[in-house]
C-alpha cells in the first residue's frame, strides 16, 4: 500500500516539479498514439462503410478478419513491422526503425482492426429502412454517408475510444519498433516498463498514474461529446 | 399524358418474381390509391416508383421521359412516407429540414418552410423535441410534414396509418385529406384498408400477387370487380358518387345521378361530396308488377337488369338504376321473379344499409 502512496507522491512531484523528462515522455505518448488513432479512424471508418454498405460477397469473411484482427498480439505486430523496417527489410531504405514514425505505424496497425470491426457493427446496427428513408429524402451518396455516421455516432465514438485505448496502452510493439530511446521513442508505457525493470517501483507507478490521467481526460472528453443530446 | 408511369416492370427477389406491372399511370393532381392485401407487393411497387429499388427490367417514366442512370435528380422531385415514421436521431425541426438541407435550401427559407409545415400538421410545439421521443401519431405527423415541406411533384405514402390506433388514424386521415386537396400533389397512396382507399383515392389500383389486377374509379373497382378474387378482396360493393341534399335527424338525402338516396349521415353537411356505399346482400330486388311493397326500407328505385354473374351459391345481379347497383340473389329468386338481362325491377334497400363516405376536401 505504501508503495502506491509513494507512487502517487512521486507522480505529483514529477508533474509539478516541471521535470522536462516526464513532459517529453508524456508528449511522445500523446503524439504517437494521437496520430496512430487518427490514421486508424481514417482507414477504419472508410473500410467499415465499404464493408457494411457495399460489400456483398465476402462480407462475412471480411468482418471475421477484422474481428480476429482485434486480438492481434501487439508484440507480433511489433515484430512484423520491425522486420519490414529493418535495414535489410523491404522498407529499410526509409530508415524508420527506432523512430516515432515506426511506433505510429505499429500502433495504427493495432488500432485499425479495433476501429474497423466496431465501426462495421455500429453502421450495421442502424435500421436498414432508415437508410432507405434517407435516400428517399433526396440525399446524395455522400450526404447519406454523413447521415448514417450521425445516426451511428454513439457507437462510432465508442469505436474511436477503443482504438485510442488500444494504441496508448500498448507497450510490446512500441518497445520492439521504437527501442525505448530516451528523448525520442520513450512513451509512458515503455517508461513504466523500464522503471519497473530497474526496480524503481514508485517512478513506475508514477508513470502509470500519469497514463491513467491522460486516458481519463481523452476518453472522458470523447464520452462527453458522445452523450450530448442531439444537436437541434 | 400521365405524370408518372411504369412500363413492363419486373422485380424479383431470390429468383421469385414479386412484382410484374405492364403499365401503371399516375396523373397530375390525382390520388391513386393502391389497394392490396399483405404481401401483394405494394411496398415494392412504391420503392420502384420512387426509384429506391431498381427493377430487374422495365422503366419508370416521369413527365414522359424514362428515368435512367443517376436517380438523385428524380429522387429530389418526389417524397416518400413509410409505414414507420423513421425519424433521424435529431430534433423534430432537423428531421423536417433534412430533405431541404440535402437540396441546399438553407437559412431563413428552410426555417420558414419547416415551421409552416410543422404548424400545418399541428406539431409546431414539438419542434425542439428529439425525434425519438414522440408518440406514434406525433412521429407520423412529423414524417408527413417532412415529406410535404419538400413540395414534391409526386408523393408516395406507403401505409402511413397502419401502425396507429383508430382515433389517431382518423384524425390524421382528416388532416392528410385536407392537405392533399390544398396542394393537389400527385399522390400514390398504398393501403390494405378499403375505407382508406375510398376516402383518399380518386382512382384505385388493386394489386394482388404482385400484379395490378384492376385500375379504375372507386365505383368501377367496387361495383364491377374484374374477377372473383378481386371481388372477394374489395368486398364487391355498390359505390357511387353523390352530393348531400339535406340532412334531417341524422338521415341524409343524397342526390345520386338525379335520384334521391337516403342513408345514415350524422356527420354530413348539405353540399358534401360523398360516396354512397351499399353491400349487394343488402339490396332486395322486386318485380315491377308487385309495385312498392310497404316495408321499413326507405329506398325504392326502378332499375333495369344489365348483367347476371354467378357468385358462389348466389347470383350477382348488376342493375342500372340511373347509376350502377349490385344485388345478390339466389337462383330460385331469379326464376320466381323472372330476372333476366333487360328486365325491369324495383331495387329496395334500407337507409341504415347505406354507408356514406365523405370525399376529401368535401
Amino acid at each position: 500500500m505504501e508503495l502506491i502512496f509513494d507512487g502517487v507522491e512521486e507522480a505529483l512531484r514529477l508533474i509539478f516539479s516541471g521535470d522536462g523528462y516526464v513532459y517529453e515522455v508524456l508528449f511522445t505518448s500523446l503524439y504517437v498514439s494521437g496520430v496512430a488513432t487518427l490514421i486508424a479512424l481514417a482507414i477504419g471508418f472508410g473500410l467499415a462503410s465499404l464493408i457494411a454498405l457495399r460489400l456483398a460477397p465476402g462480407k462475412t469473411l471480411a468482418v471475421s478478419a477484422f474481428n480476429v484482427g482485434m486480438a492481434l498480439p501487439p508484440v507480433t505486430v511489433g515484430l512484423i513491422v520491425s522486420i519490414l523496417l529493418w535495414r535489410s527489410g523491404p522498407l529499410g531504405e526509409l530508415n524508420l526503425l527506432y523512430t516515432r514514425t515506426a511506433i505510429i505505424i505499429a500502433q495504427a496497425v493495432i488500432a485499425t482492426p479495433v476501429v474497423t470491426a466496431l465501426s462495421i457493427a455500429a453502421i450495421q446496427s442502424v435500421n436498414p429502412r432508415l437508410r432507405l428513408q434517407i435516400a428517399a429524402l433526396g440525399a446524395s451518396r455522400w450526404q447519406s454517408g454523413v447521415m448514417l455516421f450521425r445516426e451511428a455516432r454513439v457507437s462510432l465514438l465508442a469505436a474511436s475510444m477503443a482504438g485510442f485505448g488500444a494504441a496508448i496502452s500498448e507497450v510490446g510493439a512500441t518497445m520492439v519498433v521504437g527501442g525505448n530511446i530516451k528523448g525520442s521513442t520513450r512513451t509512458l508505457t515503455s517508461a513504466t516498463v523500464l522503471e519497473v525493470q530497474k526496480g524503481n517501483f514508485d517512478t513506475g507507478i508514477a508513470f502509470s498514474m500519469i497514463l491513467l490521467v491522460v486516458i481519463f481526460f481523452v476518453v472522458g472528453g470523447i464520452t462527453f461529446v458522445q452523450q450530448r443530446r442531439p444537436a437541434s | 399524358m400521365s405524370l408518372l408511369s411504369l412500363r413492363d416492370v419486373s422485380v424479383a427477389h431470390g429468383g421469385r418474381e414479386v412484382l410484374r406491372v405492364d403499365a401503371l399511370d399516375v396523373n397530375g393532381g390525382e390520388v391513386l390509391a393502391v389497394l392490396g392485401p399483405n404481401g401483394a407487393g405494394k411496398s415494392t411497387l412504391v420503392q420502384v416508383l420512387a426509384l429506391l429499388q431498381k427493377p430487374a427490367s422495365g422503366e419508370v417514366r416521369f413527365a414522359g421521359e424514362p428515368v435512367r442512370g443517376n436517380t438523385l435528380a428524380y429522387r429530389r422531385r418526389v417524397a416518400v412516407v413509410f409505414q414507420e415514421p423513421l425519424l433521424l436521431d435529431a430534433s423534430v425541426k432537423s428531421n423536417v429540414g433534412a430533405g431541404l438541407a440535402f437540396r441546399g435550401v438553407a437559412g431563413d427559407e428552410r426555417r420558414r418552410r419547416v415551421h409552416e409545415w410543422l404548424d400545418r400538421f399541428g406539431v409546431a410545439h414539438l419542434a425542439k423535441r428529439s425525434g425519438r421521443m414522440l408518440s406514434g401519431g406525433e412521429a407520423q405527423r412529423v414524417s408527413l410534414a417532412r415529406a410535404f415541406v419538400l413540395e414534391p411533384e409526386v408523393l408516395f405514402l406507403d401505409e402511413p396509418f397502419s401502425a396507429l390506433d383508430a382515433p389517431t388514424r382518423h384524425a390524421l386521415i382528416d388532416d392528410l385529406s385536407a392537405m392533399l386537396s390544398d396542394t393537389a400533389i400527385a399522390t400514390v397512396f398504398v393501403t390494405h384498408d378499403r375505407a382508406e382507399a375510398l376516402r383518399l383515392g380518386d382512382r384505385i389500383a388493386v394489386l394482388m400477387g404482385g400484379r395490378v389486377r384492376q385500375v379504375g374509379t372507386p365505383a368501377e373497382v367496387f361495383g364491377s370487380p374484374v374477377d372473383e378474387e378481386v371481388a372477394q378482396f374489395v368486398g364487391a360493393e355498390t359505390i357511387v358518387a353523390g352530393r348531400v341534399q339535406s340532412v334531417d335527424e341524422g338521415v341524409a338525402v343524397v342526390n345520386v345521378a338525379g335520384h334521391a338516396v337516403e342513408g345514415g349521415g350524422e356527420a354530413m353537411a348539405v353540399g358534401d361530396e360523398v360516396l354512397v356505399c351499399l353491400r349487394p346482400e343488402d339490396v332486395v330486388l322486386g318485380a315491377v308488377h308487385e309495385g312498392v311493397i310497404p316495408t321499413s326500407a326507405r329506398n325504392h328505385l326502378p332499375a333495369r337488369v344489365t348483367r347476371i354473374v354467378p357468385s358462389g351459391p348466389f347470383l350477382r345481379v348488376e342493375v342500372d338504376a340511373g347509376f350502377p347497383l349490385v344485388a345478390l340473389i339466389t337462383k330460385q329468386s331469379r326464376e320466381d321473379l323472372g330476372i333476366e338481362p333487360g328486365a325491369d325491377v324495383i331495387a329496395t334497400f334500407k337507409a341504415s344499409a347505406v354507408h356514406l363516405i365523405r370525399k376529401r376536401g368535401g
